[in-house]
C-alpha cells in the first residue's frame, strides 16, 4: 500500500477516537481560556483577549483583594454549605424510603422528584418569587437557602438511590445473623457501604448551588452570590481574579472528585459488589442513573 | 410477614421532610404564579385580582418572536448536539478502552467551572478581536459585519456547548448497554456498517436518544443566559422575556402568565414522556422497576 492510502486506512480506522478527542478539547476549551486568562497581565486588570504583556501571576496574588468579590464567595460558600448538609439529609432519606420501602403513593412521590429536575430554572426561580411576593417574604438568604435546598434535593434522590440500588443486601442480613440490632447494622454496615453515594450527593448540591445563578437571580434580593457578582462585574468588565479564583475552584472539584472516585472503587472492592460506578455515576445528571 | 402499622409507616417518616419540602416549595410556588397571571394593574396603581383571563392570550401575542426564537434556539442547539454528543458517547462506550474513565471526567468536567463564567469564555472567544473570529473571518465564514457575537449562530452556540453534557450522559448510558452481539448478528446476516447501525444500534439507543433530547431542550429553551451574554438585542430569548418582566419592569401579571405557560408546556411534554418511559428513564434503573412488581 502506498503511503498516503495507508495513511487514510489509519484514519479511517481510528476516525472514532480521533473524534472524540477533537470533541473533548472542545468541551474544554472555556475552561483553558479561562484558566490561561488568569495569567494574563492586562493594564486595566480587566478580562480581553491579547496576551500581549505577557505573563503575571499578580491576579492569582491578589485573588482575595477585592472585597466585593470576597463577601460574594464567602455568602456563596456558606449558603452552599447549609444547602448540602440539608439537601443531603433530606434526599438520602427519601431515597432509601423509595428503594427499600413498598408504600402507596410511589408513583406520586417519584413523579415530585422528577418533574423539578425537568422544569426551566427561569420557571422555579418565577414560581418561587411569585410566592414570596404574595406573602411579601423579606428575599435574602432565607429565601435563597430554600431555593437552593428545593433544587438539589431530587439531584441528592437520584444519586443515594442509584447506589442503593447496586446494593448487597446480604451483607446487611448477615450483620443481622451475627446479631447486629437494627441500628448496629445501618451504623456499621449500610452507612460506610452507602458513603461513597452519600459523599457523592453532597458534592453535587454543593456544586449546583455555588453554580445557580438563574434560580437566585430571581430571590437574592440584596445578597450577592458568587455567580450574581460575576454577573454584575460582567458588565463593566471582569476583574482578572475572578478568573484565577474560578481556576482555583476548578482544581479542588477536580482533587475532590478524584479522591471520591478513588474511595468508591475501593469501597465496592471491599464490599465485593458489582462495580457498576464509572465517573459517570459520580455525578449523574437526571437520565444517567440508567447506567448503573 | 405481617408488618405493624409503625412498620408501615417508616418510609412515610423518611419521605416527609423532602416531599413536605417540594410540596411547599415547588408546588405550591406554581399555584401562586398561576394566581399571579390572574392579577391585573400595574405596580404603581397596585395590583388586583380579577381573573384576569386575558393575560394568557396577551402575554403570548406580545412575545411571539421571541417565543419562535426560543423553538428554533433550543430545537438547533438540540440537533447540534444530538450530532456533536452521539459519536462522542459511541467512542466512549466502544472504542475508549482505559481512557473510559478519563473521558467521561471530561465530559462532565465544564460543571467544575461555573455555568456563568464558561459562558462569558465563550464570550472571549467570539469576541471581535480573538483570534478564532479571525481565522473564521479569513475563511469568510462570518457575516457581512465580520461579527460573531451578538449573531444567532453565536447563542446557538452557547446552548448547545452548555446542554451537551446533559446529551452525552443519558446517551452513554443507553450505548453501555448495547449488546453488542446484536450488531456482531446483523453483520453476520451481511448487512453493511451502515445497515446495522440504522436497523440495530439506532433503534434499541432511542431511548438514549429521546432523554437526551429533553434534557438538552427544556433547559436550552428556557435559557436566558446565552442570549443576553452572547446575543444582541434581536436575539432575545422567551427566559429573557420573563426575567426582566419579573425584575425590570415588575410587571407580575404578565410575566406570572409567560411562565405559567411556559411550565404547561414542558409539563405536557415531561408527563408525556414519563408515561412511555417511566420516571425511571430520568433518575433510575429498571432493576428497581422490576424490583417494585
Amino acid at each position: 500500500m502506498s503511503g498516503p492510502a495507508r495513511a487514510w486506512a489509519w484514519l479511517r480506522r481510528n476516525a472514532l477516537p480521533i473524534y472524540a478527542v477533537l470533541a473533548v478539547a472542545y468541551m474544554l476549551i472555556p475552561i483553558l481560556v479561562v484558566a490561561v486568562f488568569s495569567f494574563g497581565d492586562t493594564p486595566k486588570g480587566k478580562l480581553t483577549f491579547t496576551l500581549d504583556d505577557g505573563f503575571t501571576l499578580d491576579y492569582w496574588r491578589t485573588m482575595l483583594d477585592i472585597p466585593e468579590l470576597n463577601d460574594s464567595l464567602m455568602t456563596s460558600l456558606r449558603l452552599a454549605a447549609f444547602t448540602t448538609v440539608i439537601a443531603t439529609a433530606i434526599g438520602t432519606a427519601m431515597a432509601i424510603a423509595l428503594v427499600r420501602h413498598r408504600f402507596a403513593g410511589k408513583r406520586l412521590a417519584n413523579l415530585l422528584i422528577v418533574i423539578p429536575m425537568a422544569t426551566p430554572e427561569v420557571v422555579i426561580g418565577a414560581s418561587l418569587l411569585s410566592m414570596f411576593i404574595y406573602y411579601t417574604f423579606a428575599l435574602g438568604f432565607t429565601t435563597l437557602l430554600i431555593a437552593h435546598v428545593m433544587f438539589s434535593i431530587s439531584f441528592v434522590v437520584v444519586v443515594v438511590r442509584s447506589r442503593l440500588i447496586g446494593f448487597d443486601r446480604n451483607l446487611e442480613e448477615a450483620a443481622a445473623d451475627l446479631g447486629a440490632g437494627p441500628w448496629t447494622t445501618f451504623r456499621t454496615v449500610t452507612f460506610p457501604l452507602l458513603a461513597p453515594g452519600i459523599i457523592s450527593a453532597a458534592m453535587l448540591a454543593f456544586a449546583l448551588s455555588i453554580d445557580d445563578f438563574v434560580i437566585s437571580n430571581f430571590n437574592s434580593g440584596t445578597t450577592v452570590t458568587f455567580p450574581l457578582y460575576v454577573y454584575g462585574v460582567s458588565l463593566r468588565g471582569i476583574p482578572v481574579q475572578v478568573n484565577a479564583l474560578a481556576t482555583l475552584l476548578f482544581l479542588v472539584a477536580v482533587v475532590a472528585v478524584a479522591i471520591v472516585l478513588f474511595q468508591q472503587r475501593r469501597a465496592e472492592r471491599m464490599a465485593a459488589v458489582q462495580p457498576e460506578a464509572e465517573a459517570d455515576g459520580l455525578i449523574p445528571l437526571p437520565g444517567t442513573a440508567a447506567a448503573q | 410477614m405481617k408488618k405493624g402499622l409503625k412498620q408501615r409507616l417508616v418510609p412515610y417518616w423518611l419521605l416527609g421532610p423532602g416531599l413536605l419540602w417540594l410540596f411547599f416549595f415547588f408546588v405550591v410556588p406554581m399555584y401562586f404564579m398561576g394566581e399571579l397571571a390572574l392579577y391585573s394593574g400595574s405596580l404603581k396603581t397596585g395590583f388586583e385580582f380579577t381573573w384576569a383571563f386575558e393575560n394568557f392570550p396577551d402575554a403570548l401575542s406580545g412575545h411571539e418572536e421571541q417565543i419562535l426564537r426560543s423553538f428554533f434556539y433550543a430545537g438547533t442547539a438540540t440537533v447540534l448536539a444530538l450530532l456533536i454528543g452521539y459519536p462522542l458517547a459511541y467512542a466512549i462506550a466502544f472504542r475508549a478502552g482505559r481512557f473510559k474513565v478519563l473521558l467521561l471526567f471530561a465530559v462532565i468536567a465544564p460543571f467544575f467551572t461555573t455555568y456563568l463564567i464558561r459562558t462569558i469564555a465563550w464570550k472571549t472567544i467570539l469576541s471581535d478581536d480573538s483570534p478564532l473570529v479571525g481565522v473564521l473571518q479569513t475563511l469568510s465564514l462570518t457575516p457581512g459585519d465580520g461579527r460573531v457575537l451578538a449573531t444567532s449562530g453565536a447563542v446557538i452556540a452557547g446552548l448547545t456547548y452548555n446542554f451537551l453534557p446533559f446529551m452525552i450522559l443519558p446517551l452513554y448510558a443507553n450505548l453501555e448497554r448495547l449488546d453488542l452481539r446484536l450488531v456482531e448478528a446483523a453483520k453476520d446476516l451481511y448487512s453493511s456498517s451502515r445497515t446495522a447501525f440504522l436497523k440495530v444500534t439506532l433503534p434499541l439507543t432511542m431511548p438514549g436518544i429521546v432523554a437526551g433530547v429533553l434534557l438538552t431542550f427544556i433547559p436550552a429553551f428556557g435559557d436566558y443566559i446565552n442570549a443576553e451574554l452572547l446575543g444582541g438585542t434581536g436575539q432575545s430569548m422567551i427566559g429573557n422575556v420573563i426575567q426582566s418582566l419579573y425584575l425590570n419592569q415588575r410587571d407580575y401579571p404578565e410575566a406570572a402568565a409567560l411562565s405559567f405557560l411556559m411550565m404547561a408546556l414542558i409539563l405536557a411534554i415531561v408527563l408525556l414522556y414519563i408515561r412511555f418511559a417511566g420516571t425511571e428513564a430520568f433518575m433510575g434503573d429498571e432493576d428497581d422497576a422490576e424490583a417494585a412488581k
